[in-house]
């Protein structure tokens, strides 16, 4: 069967209406976010629903509360590892840490902290260096789920020889296994790493500053952006972070090409670590 | 809007696109967009070898980057490649489709949205069934399908099942895939 021109381009209004609606019903705002992403993850949930048309998914949503949190879910990609690109944290080690170091107190922020394996990766680091004590850390997602994981620090047990063999090569100095007790399958992180650490719910396209931020990690969370939206959240992190403040993004974003690009240095450019100009804001 | 060609391929995947792109004319300017499962975290090696070997630019594609002509573009290791409908391409880590990241079915699917009847999918050798419905997709949307003969190619899994998913326009042997895609853009 060949679908004619005119329900391909029906498929394309379909979509952007179903954004709209779930924006002016529930608030959040996916409209600016990759169209394609966004295609794949909805056809998906179509096929799992036995419905054909977005048209027919938007009905559902309007009048399902409960429809919409399994949608929330489909929208929001959570995949994520524990020291994630390795030579990253090696980098931040080198470059970074003897800034940090000599900070009084230092605030970090880890925006679309999804389960928590950053958050619980960078707090060993910091652990490490010594300077865990000094440091608040906030860890915030729209994904309620997700967050819930990242609060209790439960993961399979089965991610760990892979876990592992991140922590050495981001240059780890003891054991990844002197960090959590196992039990059925399981594995437990030692709670006190994220005894400062507050996670929140928060969206980045909505929710604004809410403090003076050290160090902004936003890794893998732009890539699902558009240029527009992207631009609008680099500019939340400027406002957000101190003078001097780091910006930390995944290897594949960059703010090359970006609005902020002139506010900012580069400390590592392959691994996407830069710091706010003195004379910026 | 100017056409496109998306090539899929897995194991012996390498040699197999060596040889498409070697036969391509050098002033081949339709872009052409690739995903091959190379089960390692750093293609650059072969990218620089590939890129010494034909007349048009070889690289990974960037995340946003827009699709110029002239030009190869393959999906970086370990994310899918998407096209967006504006032409540029954005990645995800979302998990790994047929077992696969990046996965062909990604690519196509996407790249038949955006391209719709501009678009040739090319699908060769390969031990796994991603591409299979990607090459569907193609097809619905009003694409031009290929598939390497799964008799002469180097793995055939992937070849019969896009086979069994949807019956292609073209089934040929690896060496003469480039003369057909040449033929196909002449005539666009
Ligand atoms: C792929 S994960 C990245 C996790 C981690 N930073 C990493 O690099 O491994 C992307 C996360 O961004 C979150 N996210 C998506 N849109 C968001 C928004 N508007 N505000 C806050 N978080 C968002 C998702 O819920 C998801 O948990």
């Amino acid at each position: 069967m060949h679908i004619s021109q005119k329900t391909v381009d029906t498929e394309e209004i379909e979509l952007d209406l179903f954004l709209q609606a779930i924006h002016l019903k529930y608030g959040y705002d996916f409209r600016n976010y990759n169209k394609a992403h966004l295609r794949r993850r909805i056809n998906q949930r179509l096929q799992l629903s036995g419905l054909k048309t977005i048209s027919e998914l938007q009905n559902r949503v309007l009048w399902e509360k409960e429809f919409f949190q399994t949608l929330i879910q489909d929208l929001s990609i959570t995949v994520t590892e524990m020291f994630r690109d390795p030579e990253f944290y090696a980098a931040f080690r080198k470059k970074v840490i003897p800034d940090l170091k000599t900070y009084a107190h230092i605030k970090v922020w880890h925006a679309g902290c999804s389960t928590g394996e950053e958050v619980y990766s960078f707090a060993i680091l910091l652990k490490e260096e010594g300077i865990l004590s000094k440091t608040r850390i906030y860890a915030t997602d729209i994904n309620k789920n997700a967050l819930a994981t990242a609060k209790q620090g439960i993961y399979s047990s089965k991610e760990m020889e892979q876990y592992t063999r991140n922590y050495m090569e981001a240059g780890g100095a003891g054991k990844l296994s002197d960090y959590y007790t196992s039990k059925y399958g399981s594995v437990l992180f030692d709670q006190s790493l994220v005894k400062n650490v507050v996670f929140a719910d928060h969206n980045l396209v909505t929710d604004g500053v809410f403090a003076e931020i050290n160090l902004v990690f936003c890794r893998n969370v732009l890539i699902y952006f558009d240029k527009f939206l992207q631009n609008k959240v680099l500019t939340l992190f400027s406002n957000s972070l101190t003078k001097r403040g780091f910006l930390c993004l995944g290897t594949k974003e960059s703010l090359q090409f970006s609005e902020e690009e002139a506010n900012y240095s580069d400390i590592d450019k392959k691994m996407k670590i830069y710091r706010k100009l003195t004379g910026s804001l | 809007m100017t056409p496109a060609i998306v090539i899929g391929a897995s194991s012996g995947g390498m040699e197999a696109i060596r040889q498409v792109l070697s036969g391509l004319p050098d002033k081949f300017e339709v872009p052409v967009l690739i995903v091959l499962h190379i089960g390692s975290n750093n293609i650059n090696h072969y990218l620089s070898l590939l890129g010494s070997n034909i007349g048009f630019r070889v690289k990974e594609a960037g995340e946003k980057e827009a699709i110029e002509s002239s030009t190869v573009y393959f999906a970086p290791p370990n994310y899918h490649l998407q096209v967006e409908a504006n032409f540029t391409f954005s990645l995800s880590i979302d998990a790994k489709v047929n077992y696969s990241r990046p996965s062909i079915d990604v690519l196509f699917e996407t790249a038949a949205w955006t391209y719709k009847e501009k678009l040739i999918g090319v699908l060769l050798t390969g031990s796994n069934s991603d591409g299979a419905s990607g090459l569907k997709a193609i097809k619905e949307y009003g694409g031009t399908t290929i598939v390497e003969n799964p008799a002469s190619a180097y793995t055939n899994t992937m070849p019969l099942a896009a086979i069994d998913a949807s019956t292609p326009d073209y089934v040929l042997d690896l060496k003469d895939i480039a003369q057909k895609i040449t033929e196909l853009c002449a005539g666009n």
